[in-house]
């Protein structure tokens, strides 16, 4: 039996503890092919029209699937943690592809306020798949140590960024939009380019969350959302400037990156919305007068 | 200093929030100028530019408001995205260096009775509990049996164009003056006798407005959607109101879930769920059609469209997906209008002739 995962939304997020669980329990499992012109091209024929760039990527990720996989993976996630939600479109990730697909789906599903953990669905996931309960806790466990020494290591891997004396700037925005190779890797390849440093808002870690995203927020309850900011606000003082990416068009973004120009006065912010009609021009010009504002504004000191 | 209480449109629940704040903050309450296309113009210019299209109106009927001179604000909106409007309303209002205080009744998508108490008390110290319940019994009462009214005078046609408009004001006129609860059934059952010596028509076709909340109950952001198909002798079912909100959607909601448990296995966002459930409902009373309206990028609405094309293909019965932002033209809306009308009369005739 083999399992398919795609590259996409939910995937940046979880990537280690999906392949490391499937890993500890020997199933097989294809990841779909990185995001292309031909992954777009496919989802706009099936997402609507105003649905948003991810959305639509993630439908094309999912067809690329088709014919690759016995099973697709595709967790609804409703809330990752107490009192906060995620973006609707993960609420219905499920029950899309469910409609819109001929696809047999692994059941998943997060619901922190119904009290459906992460650990809870995963075991769910592993029962349904023929192993024990045992085995199925052990991989879990096993899984998310390596997750959380991945995302320590790159913590530090970003400490050693950020005490560097070179331009960095922090590249604030949802997982699935920067890392995705055709989203974001042309904005961050170009930055490199530049010999600019890069701070992902995604390594990061939570523990201070509240006082850290407090400084632009109070009231924000996007689990995601939370989390950029919660990185904006650690790591503002450290960088030399912020960009906001965001796919168009992102419904909690449009609110909070607002909320980010108008809190934070002393740092240069750029707000770069990517949409699927994009040339790499108009993003490559915007990016290259922003790294010009940084670094006069060092001559200037 | 003299404070003064306001809060943003929604359809016609501004004359019945009035009176209720008047006599819970004993403040004087002011009702924003009614929305134009001026109002548009200031939200859209003020807000940022993919923000769905309430906040933009909020933002318009917040400047409008503290123009005429009011100082406190109110947010009633709460869940998906309204929930967050606050915060960023009153960044932008304050940055526009307006001096007000503003209040939400829904925090972080929560609320209860305690919390509204206390938002209240803060204004009025005097405020007591029992007074409060009274209040809020008294106004929930007024709009549930507006509601019902206007669940009728959207289904009939009238033969004079106009005069349902007319009592329909009377009737809200007469409704928030009065505070005895037996009056109030008494003005009910008035204004029900009257309704019904108007001269109505039969309508021609039968169709349902199912979708995004603030689209349903605010008129002036679909160009007045309503009015446009009565002038085509459509009948209109339209579910979204407050009482459905406040009180229908949380008793139902399990039952919606499971009668379109073939479609969806999960709850999927605010009233996308509903919109599901509306829509085998309006195929199984023989609607002739079914319009859905949404803001402009409205994330649950968006995702569940392929689903209810999906379930129209199926059950054979027309969709119409209208989307609105803050465009200022109402021809494109008009002219698809026009078009589903006649495709609807040609499908009852198909369907007659058979």
């Amino acid at each position: 039996m083999v399992i398919g995962v795609p590259r996409c939304l939910f995937y940046y997020r979880y990537q280690t503890l999906i392949r490391s669980f499937f890993n500890e329990l020997d199933i097989e499992y294809v990841i779909s092919d990185p995001s292309n012109k031909k992954i777009l091209e496919d989802g706009k024929k099936i997402a609507p029209d105003e649905a948003c760039f991810s959305l639509k990527m993630f439908l094309g990720h999912v067809k690329n699937l088709e014919g690759k996989c016995d099973y697709i993976f595709i967790p609804r996630i409703e809330s990752v943690k107490l009192d906060e939600k995620v973006c609707t479109n993960f609420y219905l990730l499920y029950d899309l592809v469910n409609n819109l697909f001929d696809i047999k789906i692994l059941d998943f599903n997060i619901d922190e306020q119904k009290r459906k953990t992460e650990k809870s669905a995963f075991i769910q996931l592993g029962l349904f798949l023929g192993f024990s309960y045992n085995r199925v806790i052990t991989a879990y466990n096993h899984a998310k140590e390596k997750e959380k020494k991945v995302k320590n290591n790159n913590i530090l891997k970003q400490t050693c960024i950020l005490n560097n004396n070179c331009k960095k700037v922090l590249v604030a925005g949802h997982p699935y939009n920067i890392y995705d190779e055709f989203i974001g890797k042309p904005l961050i390849d170009t930055l490199k380019k530049n010999n600019i440093e890069i701070v992902y808002s995604d390594i990061y870690d939570t523990k201070n969350i509240e006082e850290e995203s407090s400084i632009i927020s109070e009231e924000v309850y996007w689990t995601f959302n939370k989390e950029i900011l919660g990185a904006i606000g650690k790591y503002k003082d450290n960088v030399d400037g912020i960009i906001l990416v965001s796919a168009f068009p992102c419904g909690p973004d449009s609110l909070i990156n607002e909320l980010v120009i108008r809190k934070i006065k002393d740092i240069p912010i750029l707000n770069i919305i990517l949409d699927e009609a994009n040339s790499d021009t108009g993003l490559v010009t915007r990016l290259e007068s922003f790294i010009d504002i940084i670094n006069k504004e060092s001559a200037y000191e | 200093m003299n404070r003064i209480i306001s809060f943003p449109h929604v359809g016609d629940y501004s004359y019945f929030i009035k009176p209720f704040l008047e006599k819970v903050t004993l403040e004087k309450v002011k009702i924003a100028p009614p929305i134009t296309k001026k109002t548009v113009e200031i939200g859209s210019k003020l807000s940022p530019d993919s923000v769905c299209m309430p906040f933009k109106y909020n933002i318009g009927c917040y400047v409008e408001a503290l123009e005429e001179g009011a100082n406190i604000l109110f947010q009633f909106g709460g869940g998906c995205r309204y929930g967050n409007y606050a915060e960023l309303q009153k960044t932008i209002l304050s940055d526009l260096g307006y001096e007000f205080e503003f209040y939400e009744f829904i925090k972080k998508g929560k609320t209860s009775f305690n919390y509204i108490y206390k938002t209240f008390k803060s204004i009025n110290s005097e405020l007591t509990r029992m007074t409060l319940l009274k209040e809020l019994i008294l106004v929930f009462l007024k709009i549930m049996i507006f509601d019902k009214s206007e669940h009728y005078t959207r289904k009939k046609i009238e033969k004079d164009e106009g005069e349902f408009k007319k009592l329909k004001y009377k009737f809200i006129n007469d409704l928030c003056n009065e505070r005895n609860i037996f009056k109030i059934f008494k003005i009910k059952h008035h204004y029900k006798l009257k309704r019904k010596t108007i001269k109505v028509k039969k309508p021609k076709l039968k169709v349902g407005i199912i979708g995004e909340l603030y689209t349903a109950m605010e008129p002036f952001s679909t160009f007045n959607l309503e009015n446009e198909l009565k002038k085509y002798d459509i009948s209109v079912k339209r579910f979204t109101d407050v009482s459905y909100l406040l009180f229908y959607k949380k008793l139902f909601h399990p039952f919606f879930r499971f009668k379109i448990k073939d479609y969806l296995k999960y709850h999927i966002g605010a009233d996308a769920t509903c919109n599901v459930y509306r829509l085998l409902y309006l195929k199984k009373k023989g609607y002739d059609g079914v319009i859905h309206t949404k803001p402009f990028g409205c994330t649950p609405e968006v995702g569940v469209m392929p689903i209810l094309s999906k379930i129209s293909n199926e059950e054979n019965i027309p969709i119409m997906f209208l989307s609105f932002d803050t465009q200022d033209s109402d021809t494109g809306m008009r002219t698809r209008i026009e078009a589903f009308n006649d495709m609807l009369l040609m499908r009852k005739e198909k369907k007659n002739g058979k």
